[in-house]
């Protein structure tokens, strides 16, 4: 896995194992560490069930239902079903896409906390469309629905993006914000021209012919395949393009960058909207490849998911991977857990947020954004001196 | 203050063996040094000798790892700044420590407040006590003006103020007189001599030679953290001291040979530009740099001459004038476009502006060009290309580095612009613009730099040379233009220029000038 | 003389008349609304004077959102927990205190200064990234409630209900001309009625005292403070931990004070709306707190064109405006003011920089 820069190859081949566990070693540390933090919660939430004797093993039903619902029982394997690693690959698939979108930003020493919004509106491009050309030939259906959520996601980037560059609106704040509206939208829409006329409640038309297909039964659809080729990509574009070294330079400087000759403005309004894009395809991914219509309700924890995704892979595409899978699997399996041990699947919500604790507290994550993210308030201020994050 | 001046007692401050120790490196090994009631002691060493270690020591930003700190003969362990302070004990330091936007009196007061009350500040009698303070020194002083609004010479008054303010007895001055001009320095000097006849202490940090045997009652001198040598002004004289600072003999200035200008290369005409905040900070300038020719801008720091740096390189779009290089017209390029057509720029601050530190020394070596090829073939970049000619500008330029994959952010300080050096020497220019290029460098690095300058200027390049150090204009520069308040007021000739007429052109614009100056700008 | 022509005239023109018949409509309906608006804009100000105090200090706190959603969930659980120890209490004929009440309010803002002492220490004292640091504190706020909100709720149990509005005599508030602005801060609670006192306090104490001219300084040039002695590390601590009442008493007010009940994700953007406020107050407490007032307008007009659109023309364009796109104009508004005037306003110098000491060992 060669995670370094271009430059980097000439180091010794020796030390490939070893930098292989500088790399993981801390973020394994969190997981264990917020794992077993997750007993300790699930114990003292215990009391507060209504009706039900204290367990001291209740933990382990939990995390022995949440693996179950994860990846099944041996028993399953054995009969050939393997619907819950399926399960979970369903559910890292957006998770990779967000975390693509996330991470990509970060290293422009952008935060974009708007994957959410980003996410609805390419759901919401995606099922316009899709429910439009739900007759048409497959191929055609898929691919346009697929490519308008894509544009509708990289437009909701745009937006942000573009006050950034050009009159310094926050985009920590601006994308929040698109959130929000990405929301009263959505309901507008599926409950006004989007909605079944004779349904009573608000929901759309299927997509048909649209949907992405099935690639592993029973439910794994082609977005598995699509957001691996979506981490390389990234990463090729990262670290092998000229564009990547301008993005990455920017976010390490933009100062410099500038001086040099780059404009990071239009960087900044390219990569928000690259990033824009990825989230739209997280969205995509789970209209086109999963609920197939939208509620007015639709929505994930995809957004915040990612932004965790993101940080525990240190922004390395290839890394958000296996992170994705991470949360992936706690998503995936937390169903069966409710169900079997009564803990509410939110307590993922509260290992992901111990996760994120312990990240911030190890000092790994001081270097994963290079520049001051609030970055240019006022058009010609300057991001955060980079000498104060480098020691 | 008469209590201060007894000669028998112990000094006010002495140090003893104070050695302080870094990851790797000795900053501070072995030095002693004292100061008597109503003596200027000066401590001269260059960038990087120890000086700065040794005052945080002093001032309780570091703690020595061995020696002692005596005030008035007795041993005391300072804890920080607000002990220092309380101790009698105040630094002005070489980057004031001034908040621009509070005014003067709530910078003197900052820390050490006059107040109404448990809650509340007593502005009246605080000002009453600044303005007095002031004309005890002669001087007038508006507690109410901004500090943003000042002049560098009135912001070192503000801060000797802040010192005196805190009945500082003991006032250590870190390089205070690298932004100042010629006079505005001997009007300090003024000031402090009037401190020390008063019976203050007074530790004088320079690396300026003539300074430091103009002020200072001693010498000490430090290299590589170690004393090397102390003297009073009246047995030494610059090359003894310089070869005590720098560890051999050193050439005080470069031979900067003959220059032959050729055609005219850069021409700026009626160039106007406006600040950051829209304010108009260049009125109309005019210049005209010939090829193999090094002109230098000399002024005060925030005359316009970062504005004009700006636009020239392309940084800055300029609302009304004319730029030509070479006979075409650059007005408003991009600094694409003019690093295509051979225009080279080092920019004052290397950390913020020149280098990507978080990079590699190869990545940072094709910050321009890292699109074009042999280093990008379309939108690929080609890593071998750019690590193979990394390796051997690395080598030419003798950028002193384990391996071209090493971060910018691992190079000392000199090494770090010796890439920006190779970055953009390294290649045929037209034009060559350097803002401060030797700001905090040690002396071979300076050498280094200034040969590579000169070499650019017999090679036909036409040099823009903008630095707050009036030695290193004065030292390079075949021609030097006075900025004063977004203009160029005079233009005079580098070899002959008499450096006192250039300090006084920087202050005042001239004297008639300097009457339609302040005509102009109703204050 | 008579005008009615021009007017007639202006009316004609369709976007002037819309925008005539818009003032109107303002000027008909928000007087009346003035204690409903107050309600709004009392959160926001609340959460902006947590921005004012810790970005004058140099600490960037976006993590605003998340404390109030905390302290709000906070109160309302013990007051569930408190409530039945103290036998169900009945209110007081002041604002409805009861014992409950007050413990809820107070644990609600300890929990604030706590969450506030965390980002401190992450974004003081590991110089994490404070943007981030934040932004975890509002995603494990809002993880965290939901989950023991799914947990308790299944109970369903009682809270200890809400504070009582003050019912200022109807001599007052049906005064002509300022009749409204009366029952406005006065037909208020306990934490809503304060606010204005808290702003004004607070913009005195910034411009006048030590502890203001400390933080201003601190915020703007940390080394500075340093060395007259000041520490930058402690004074900043202090300050973010004091920050979090302001915020502990914005999620209480809407938990205790505007509502009885806490709802999962209740905040609905608050906290970074107040940041706009913020900004848009050019970090003073007053300006944060007019600020804040306009957006509770906004907030305000966008439920009233639901409850009582106007008549007409406008009436029509408004109504034929999706629900919930009118939902969405305080936040599309709250962006306007980041593009339009944050451009032009200028941060604390050393907002949302860690400081290091220098040489520390």
């Amino acid at each position: 896995m060669s995670a370094g820069t271009p430059t980097a190859e000439t180091r010794d081949r020796v030390s490939t194992a070893a930098r292989l566990w500088s790399v993981v070693a801390v973020p394994l540390a969190v997981i264990v560490g917020s794992v077993v933090l997750g007993a300790a919660v699930i114990l003292l939430s215990e009391p507060l069930i209504p009706g039900k004797a204290f367990d001291p093993w209740l933990w382990v039903t939990a995390y022995q239902a949440m693996i179950q619902g994860a990846i099944g029982t041996p028993h399953e394997w054995l009969a050939g079903d393997f619907h819950a690693i399926v399960g979970t690959m369903v559910n890292t698939a957006p998770l990779v896409f967000g975390g693509l979108a996330v991470g990509f930003g970060f290293k422009a020493g952008l935060f974009n906390i708007g994957v959410q919004g980003q996410f609805l509106l390419g759901a919401l491009g995606a099922v316009t469309v899709g429910v439009w050309l739900a007759a048409a030939p497959a191929p055609v259906a898929i691919v346009c629905a697929t490519l308008a959520g894509m544009a509708l996601g990289a437009a909701w980037g745009f937006v942000p993006g573009f006050l950034k560059a050009f009159s310094g609106a926050h985009e920590v704040v601006s994308t929040i914000m698109m959130n929000y509206i990405a929301i009263q939208l959505l309901a507008a829409l599926v409950s006004g021209p989007l909605k079944v006329p004779q349904s009573p409640q608000a929901i759309t038309y299927d997509v048909g012919n649209a949907a992405w297909p099935i690639i592993l039964p029973p439910n794994g659809h082609l977005g598995i395949l699509l957001a691996v080729i979506a981490a390389i990509v990234v990463w090729w574009i990262l670290f092998r393009t000229t564009w990547g070294f301008e993005v990455r330079a920017t976010g390490a400087n933009s100062d410099a960058s500038r001086y040099a000759g780059m404009r990071p403005r239009l960087i900044i309004v390219a990569t928000m909207t690259f990033s824009g894009m990825l989230a739209g395809l997280a969205g995509c991914c789970v209209l086109l490849g999963v609920t197939h219509s939208m509620t007015s309700s639709f929505g994930t924890t995809v957004g915040f998911d990612s932004i965790a995704v993101a940080l525990l892979a240190r922004s390395n595409p290839i890394l958000i991977m296996p992170s994705a899978l991470l949360f992936g699997a706690m998503r995936a399996g937390a169903g069966l857990m409710q169900i079997k041990a009564e803990i509410p699947a939110e307590l993922v919500d509260v290992i992901q947020a111990m996760i994120l604790f312990a990240l911030v507290a190890s000092p790994v994550i001081r270097r994963l954004l290079h520049a001051d993210p609030r970055g240019e308030r006022h058009t010609e201020s300057a991001v955060a001196s980079v000498g104060d994050s480098v020691p | 203050m008469a209590g201060l001046s007894g000669t028998i007692q112990a000094p006010p401050l002495e140090m003893r063996g104070i050695t302080k120790r870094y990851p790797g490196v000795v900053a501070n090994d072995g030095i002693s040094l004292d100061v008597r009631p109503g003596e200027i002691h000066a401590l001269l060493g260059e960038n990087g000798a120890g000086k700065t270690t040794l005052m945080n020591v002093l001032y309780g930003l570091a703690t020595p790892d061995e020696g002692q700190i005596l005030l008035d003969g007795e041993q005391v362990r300072i804890s920080g700044p607000a002990d220092a302070i309380a101790r009698g004990i105040n630094m002005v330091h070489q980057h004031f420590m001034l908040v621009p936007v509070l005014s003067v009196a709530d910078n003197i007061l900052l820390g050490e407040e006059t107040m109404a009350n448990r809650v509340f500040l007593d502005r009246k009698e605080a000002h009453r006590r600044i303005l007095e303070l002031g004309r005890s020194f002669g001087f007038e002083i508006d507690p109410e003006a901004k500090v943003s609004t000042l002049s560098v010479g009135w912001q070192q008054r503000v801060e000797i103020l802040k010192a005196l303010y805190r009945n500082a007895r003991i006032l250590v001055l870190d390089e205070p007189t690298a932004v100042l001009t010629p006079q505005e320095t001997e009007e300090i000097f003024v000031v402090l001599r009037r401190l020390a006849d008063q019976g203050h202490s007074i530790v004088f940090i320079s690396h300026k030679l003539y300074e430091v045997l103009e002020i200072a009652d001693r010498i000490t001198v430090i290299r590589r953290g170690r004393v090397v040598g102390e003297r009073r002004p009246t047995e030494t004289n610059e090359d003894d001291l310089a070869e005590l600072m720098v560890g051999r003999e050193v050439q005080l200035t470069v031979d900067r040979g003959v220059s032959n200008p050729g055609r005219p290369m850069l021409r700026v005409s009626g160039l106007e530009a406006t600040d950051d905040r829209g304010h108009a900070v260049l009125g109309g300038v005019d210049l005209e740099i010939r090829a193999g020719e090094i002109l230098g801008i000399a002024g005060v720091a925030g005359n316009g001459q970062d504005e004009l740096v700006e636009a020239i390189v392309g940084l800055r779009k300029p609302t009304a004038g004319k730029i030509t290089l070479d006979g075409r017209d650059i007005t408003g390029s991009s600094p694409r476009a003019l690093n295509e057509t051979g225009v080279a720029y080092v920019p004052a601050d290397r950390h913020r502006f020149g280098l990507i530190l978080p990079f590699s020394i190869a990545d940072n070596l094709v910050l321009t060009s890292y699109y074009r090829r042999p280093y990008s073939r379309g939108v690929l970049r080609d890593g071998a290309a750019i690590e193979r000619d990394a390796i051997s500008a690395v080598e030419r330029f003798d950028i002193r580095t384990p391996s071209v994959t090493a971060r910018a952010a691992t190079l000392s300080g000199g090494n770090q612009q010796k890439v920006v050096v190779a970055r953009e020497f390294d290649r045929d220019l037209k034009l060559l613009v350097l803002d401060q290029p030797t700001r905090g460098l040690d002396v071979g690095s300076i050498e280094f730099i200034h040969k590579q300058v000169i070499a650019k200027r017999d090679a036909g390049t036409a040099v823009l040379l903008v630095s707050a150090e009036l030695d290193e204009v004065l030292e390079l520069s075949d021609r030097i233009a006075v900025m004063y308040r977004g203009r160029i007021v005079a233009v005079l000739d580098g070899p002959t220029a008499d450096k006192n007429e250039v300090g006084l052109l920087m202050a005042t614009g001239g004297a008639a000038r300097a009457e339609a100056a302040t005509a102009e700008v109703p204050a | 003389m008579d005008i009615t022509w021009l007017i007639n005239g202006l009316y004609s023109i369709p976007i002037l008349g819309l925008a005539f018949q818009l003032v109107g409509y303002l000027v008909a309906i928000l007087p009346g609304n003035a204690a409903t608006i107050m309600l709004q804009a009392t959160p926001l100000a609340l959460a902006a004077m947590t921005g004012v105090i810790c970005e004058r200090s140099g600490v960037v706190n976006i993590g605003i959102e998340g404390t109030m959603l905390a302290s709000a969930f906070t109160a309302w659980v013990v007051g569930i927990a408190v409530n039945p120890l103290f036998g169900n209490p009945t209110g007081s004929d002041i604002f409805g205190i009861t014992m409950p009440l007050l413990i809820a309010l107070a644990a609600a803002v300890l929990v604030a200064v706590l969450i506030s002492g965390v980002h401190a220490w992450m974004s003081i004292s590991l110089r994490a990234d404070q943007i981030i640091s934040g932004t975890i504190i509002n995603i494990a706020a809002a993880g965290v409630t939901g989950y023991l909100d799914q947990l308790i709720s299944k109970s369903s149990p009682v809270g200890a209900g809400e504070f009582a509005a003050f019912q200022p005599p109807d001599a007052l508030t049906q005064l002509p001309v300022v009749g409204w602005l009366i029952a406005m801060f006065l037909n208020q609670g306990p934490i809503a009625m304060s606010t204005v006192f808290l702003v004004i306090g607070l913009q005195i104490w910034l411009f006048r005292s030590r502890w203001g001219l400390r933080t201003r300084a601190v915020g703007e040039h940390p080394r500075a403070a340093e060395t007259v002695g000041i520490d930058v590390i402690r004074l900043r601590y202090q300050n973010v931990m004091i920050a979090g009442v302001f915020a502990g008493l914005a999620g209480a007010f809407l938990s205790m004070e505007a509502t009885n009940s806490f709802q999962i994700g209740m905040t609905i953007g608050r906290g970074f709306i107040a940041l706009a406020a913020m900004i848009m107050g050019r970090w003073t407490p007053i300006g944060g707190f007019l600020s804040a007032l306009l957006f509770a307008v906004f907030l305000e007009i966008s439920q009233l064109i639901k409850i009582a659109p106007p008549s007409g023309d406008l009436g029509g364009v408004m109504t034929a405006v999706p629900a919930q796109l009118w939902d969405a104009l305080p936040y599309i508004l709250t962006i306007v003011v980041l593009a339009g005037v944050v451009g032009r306003s200028i941060p604390p110098a050393a907002d949302g920089q860690p400081y290091e000491r220098e040489a520390a060992t």
